[in-house]
């Protein structure tokens, strides 16, 4: 099987029941993404399919082939953080670490899903093309990430800065 | 070290580096995903089988068979654990109930099997034809059933007495002019913590060695080789990086020993994992408690009378939850009482989780206080100050070594806006919302427990520090190394710091907020000998010398730190030890827990608008991420009195919400801003450090001051946790 991972090409033969988060972990050593309870209610194996945000626990392998697969390692490395993943470090917006990676991808996912208008439980204005980025709408967008440390303030704190410092900087370049 | 007199001035005082709100060091590994845990050593342990745990499908009785031979005969099964063929096995002294079952059953989804297979999909599906037939006997399982038949429990540890008494409790109570007499309970609460237990084992003849995710590093290694009948040395655990633990991996638990049982059979290293559904009935939990609490007072408002009643349940030879210990401290008043009692229930083992004994203590207790304010027609604020103690209220010769518990809750009222909390009841709207506010008191106490580390010199000046000790993302890696920076006068950059290695001295370990303060004491000690050692290599006296900047200063030479270590690397190793200051004085941490909650009117849906912490627990070693643990453990706080809850099936004896789908914890929408407020403290009486713990305090009282802000915004008092809205949506003000 062929799978597209972190812009790389990898090759790699697993069972079919393979789940695209163990194919990461286990075969792969992209033990960036976790497994919280391998039953899609915690978010901690979250991963970008093609842009979008998914849980890769409740995703077999074999189904994602050849599709654009991005993780945490594919995000920044320590050398060269990804500007939320310095935000998380600048607000401490994780305690043991395990649900960052997928509150991180989330996040990035998320703002995409807000910048193209998809709307949440709590927009009000259906027909908006510009959504607000409101804590409320971030805390509800994010609700889907777990974190049993609390960092739920260091968190939105985190995205919140990120986002805001992004947009401010590309208002300036179209101006 | 022996910390025996206070601590005067140290090197720790001039706080360069600690004290500052400082980034976590393992900040970039743990962002970017390449923090290791346990579960993903592959660069420790190539190409190891899969384990995966069979658990038991009754409550108690024995296993007359099982059939293994569809799981034997599936593919890339290599082999299967059983304790018919595990050997003797003996049982760690911190477990409760065997981690291998078998024949007999001790709790539900007790491990019984381990299959061990070349990949996960493999084991999974074989585990899956494991075919047991049990003998199902009775059991206990419902608390309130067996609350009759408890029994005080043994003397002792950190529980303490079972009965206390003062004055005459019973004689004032019944005078008392204003006196309340309520019961309270609270559920089985789940640590829930997000890493479920991992363990890869490896031997290396009869040498064991196990990565794993455990918070006590030399407690676990002694019942590693306790349970699996091997010497202590033949047993190394490493636990870097903890995906949170919450007292729910102070112990060993089955994914340790069933992987090293399985590396032995299959003769290669075996990981193991415990499946999510499995954690909630095979690992430990919060006991469930009911507490009658009464409480006297005299028109005045001063308590006359106090006395706090605890039942919990647990398996044959387990502990009680110690509800009661913190009212024997937290207010005045001469005729007091405590009671614990304990009944044997058959559900999965009790034991510690984050704040045991205060954390359910005070969600009962901070209520009752709530209440008695109201029926004295006093502000609650008012009510806990006038009611405020600096000793020991049953010796009053103790003294408190610090306690600001009056300006944690005067601060906190001024910050809170509380003057403008409404008295009665159900009388504040914001559109459909009813709004209240609450608040409630914290208390934690501070322990003393010995921890050790050793720290290396090189020659670069570079300073490494190594310990058992743990970070179970409390930040443990950040202050060890600003504490070896600040001891060595070191800039933080210039410290590596190694932890969760049973090969390095042995740490006091995470556990009981007792982590900060004795681990950084230790690596203090160790470095006041270090300091001592480069003297000896300068040719320095080390009573003038002075350690800043990366130089070592006496007189006026300065030398570099590092051409102490220029002939070879010096290494030291100490720790701290402690006299009897935490007997001749009561050590305490203290906290103001304000809440502003609103609840629907129609639907009775409730949502925490506001929360702030005012916490009062010694020097705060690293504000930024003592912050995290206060915040983290309100929001802990929201969920115990709001949503978790284990729903125990009294019939077949288990936890039937046994997943994260089912056990609900805050989200990120349930959580408001939040506020935290640490009192300028430092505690000479506590350690070296003058610091005392903040991980468990931040969630002592904040249940209650939910609940109060509950009630203030309704008028229902719910007295049994969690505060759902089926409890008091029948009983709302009436829509106008
Ligand atoms: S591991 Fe996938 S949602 Fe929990
Ligand atoms: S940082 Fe520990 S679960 Fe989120």
């Amino acid at each position: 099987m062929r799978f597209i991972i972190n812009e790389h090409s990898i090759e790699a033969d697993v069972d079919v029941r393979t789940s695209l988060l163990d194919l990461l972990r286990d075969h792969l050593g992209l033990t960036g993404t976790k497994k919280g309870c391998n039953q899609g209610a915690c978010g901690a194996c979250t991963v970008l399919v093609d842009g979008e945000r998914i849980n890769s626990c409740l995703a077999l392998a074999v189904q994602y082939q050849d599709r654009e697969i991005l993780t945490i390692e594919g995000l920044g490395t320590i050398g060269d953080l990804h500007p939320l993943q310095a935000a998380f470090i600048e607000y401490d917006g994780f305690q043991c670490g395990y649900c960052t990676p997928g509150q991180i991808c989330s996040a990035v996912a998320m703002i995409g899903e807000i910048r193209r208008g998809l709307p949440s439980a709590l927009t009000e204005d259906l027909a908006l093309e510009q959504i607000g980025f409101s804590e409320d709408e971030i805390r509800e967008r994010m609700s889907g990430n777990l974190c049993r440390c609390g960092a739920y303030n260091g968190i939105i704190e985190a995205i919140r800065a990120t986002y805001a410092e992004e947009s401010a900087q590309e208002r300036e370049a179209a101006a | 070290m022996k910390f025996d007199t206070p601590a005067t001035t140290n090197p720790i005082d001039r706080l360069k580096v600690v004290g500052k709100a400082t980034d976590r060091i393992e900040g970039p590994l743990k962002t970017t995903g390449t923090a290791p845990y346990a579960y993903e050593r592959h660069d420790a342990v190539a190409d190891p089988a899969y384990g995966y745990i069979v658990g038991a499908g009754i409550a108690k009785g024995r296993i007359v068979s099982m059939d293994l031979a569809a799981a034997r005969a599936a593919p890339g099964v290599i082999a299967i654990v059983t304790a018919a063929n595990a050997g003797k096995l003996g049982k760690g002294k911190f477990n409760t109930a065997k981690l291998l079952g078998g024949p007999e059953v001790d709790h539900y989804h007790q491990a019984i099997a381990l299959v061990v297979a070349g990949t996960f999909e493999q084991a999974r599906a074989a585990a899956a034809l494991v075919h047991v037939h049990y003998a199902r006997t009775r059991g206990n399982f419902d608390l309130a059933a067996a609350k009759s038949s408890a029994q005080p429990p043994k003397a002792g540890g950190i529980g303490g007495k079972p009965d206390t008494a003062v004055g005459d409790f019973a004689g004032a109570f019944a005078q008392a002019p204003v006196s309340l007499d309520a019961t309270y309970t609270t559920p089985v609460h789940s640590h829930a913590m997000m890493e479920p237990h991992a363990s890869i084992a490896s031997w290396n003849g009869d040498q064991l060695t196990i990565y794993t995710s455990n918070q006590m590093i030399n407690w676990s290694k002694g019942d590693v080789a306790a349970t699996l009948g091997i010497p202590a040395e033949k047993v190394r655990l490493i636990s870097p990086y903890i995906g949170g633990g919450f007292g729910g991996k102070l112990f060993v638990r089955a994914d340790a020993i069933m992987a090293a049982l399985g590396a032995k059979a299959a003769g290669r290293p075996v990981k193991v994992t415990l499946q999510r559904p499995l954690m909630f009935n095979n690992t430990t939990h919060r006991p469930a408690t009911i507490q009658r609490i009464r409480i006297g007072a005299g028109q005045d408002g001063r308590i006359t009378a106090i006395g706090h009643e605890g039942w919990s349940g647990d398996l044959p030879g387990g502990g009680p939850e110690t509800a009661v210990n913190q009212t024997r401290l937290l207010y005045a008043g001469p005729n007091r009482m405590t009671a614990t009692r304990l009944a044997v229930l058959d559900l999965p083992e009790g034991n510690a989780m984050r704040a045991p004994g205060e954390a359910p203590g005070l969600m009962a207790l901070e209520i009752a206080i709530d209440e008695m304010a109201e029926k004295l027609g006093m502000d609650p604020v008012r009510f806990r100050i006038l009611n405020d103690t600096q000793v020991d209220p049953e010796q009053p010769s103790r003294e408190f070594s610090q306690r600001q518990l009056v300006e944690c809750l005067r601060l906190g009222a001024e910050r809170f806006g509380w003057d403008k909390r409404v008295a009665k009841p159900g009388s504040v709207r914001d559109g459909r919302w009813l709004i209240g506010m609450g608040v409630a008191a914290g208390i934690r106490n501070n322990l003393l427990m010995k921890s050790a580390a050793r720290v290396r010199l090189d020659s670069h000046g570079i300073v490494t520090v190594e310990t058992d000790m743990t970070d179970i993302g409390t930040g443990t890696y950040t202050i060890i190394a600003q504490t070896a920076a600040e001891t060595m006068g070191l800039p933080l950059d210039s410290v590596i710091v190694k932890l969760g290695d049973s090969s390095f001295p042995a740490s006091a370990g995470s556990g009981g907020q007792w982590g900060a303060n004795n681990s950084t004491a230790g690596v203090y000690a160790a470095c006041m000998t270090l300091r001592d050692k480069v003297a000896q290599a300068l040719g320095l006296n080390a009573a003038d010398v002075d350690f800043a900047d990366g130089q070592v200063r006496s007189g006026n030479r300065s030398i570099a730190l590092g051409d102490a270590a220029r002939s070879g690397e010096l290494v030291a190793e100490d720790g701290i030890e402690y006299g009897d200051l935490d007997k001749t004085y009561q050590q305490s941490t203290f906290a103001g827990h304000f809440v502003e909650a609103a609840v629907d009117a129609a639907t009775g849906e409730i949502r925490i608008r506001r929360m702030l912490a005012v916490c009062a627990a010694g020097r705060i070693l690293n504000p930024k991420a003592a912050r995290s643990q206060v915040i983290g453990a309100m929001t802990m706080g929201v969920g115990a009195a709001l949503m978790e809850e284990l729903a125990v099936d009294t019939r077949f004896g288990f936890f039937v919400n046994h997943d994260l789908a089912g056990y609900e914890v805050p989200v990120h929408a349930d959580i408001p801003h939040q506020e935290v407020i640490f009192l300028d403290e430092e505690d000479p009486i506590s350690s070296p450090m003058k610091a005392k713990g903040v991980g468990e305090l931040g969630l002592c009282g904040v249940g209650a001051a939910v609940a109060n802000a509950v009630y203030n915004a309704t008028g229902v008092r719910v007295r049994d946790y969690p505060i759902t809205l089926d409890k008091h949506l029948g009983r709302l003000p009436t829509l106008t």
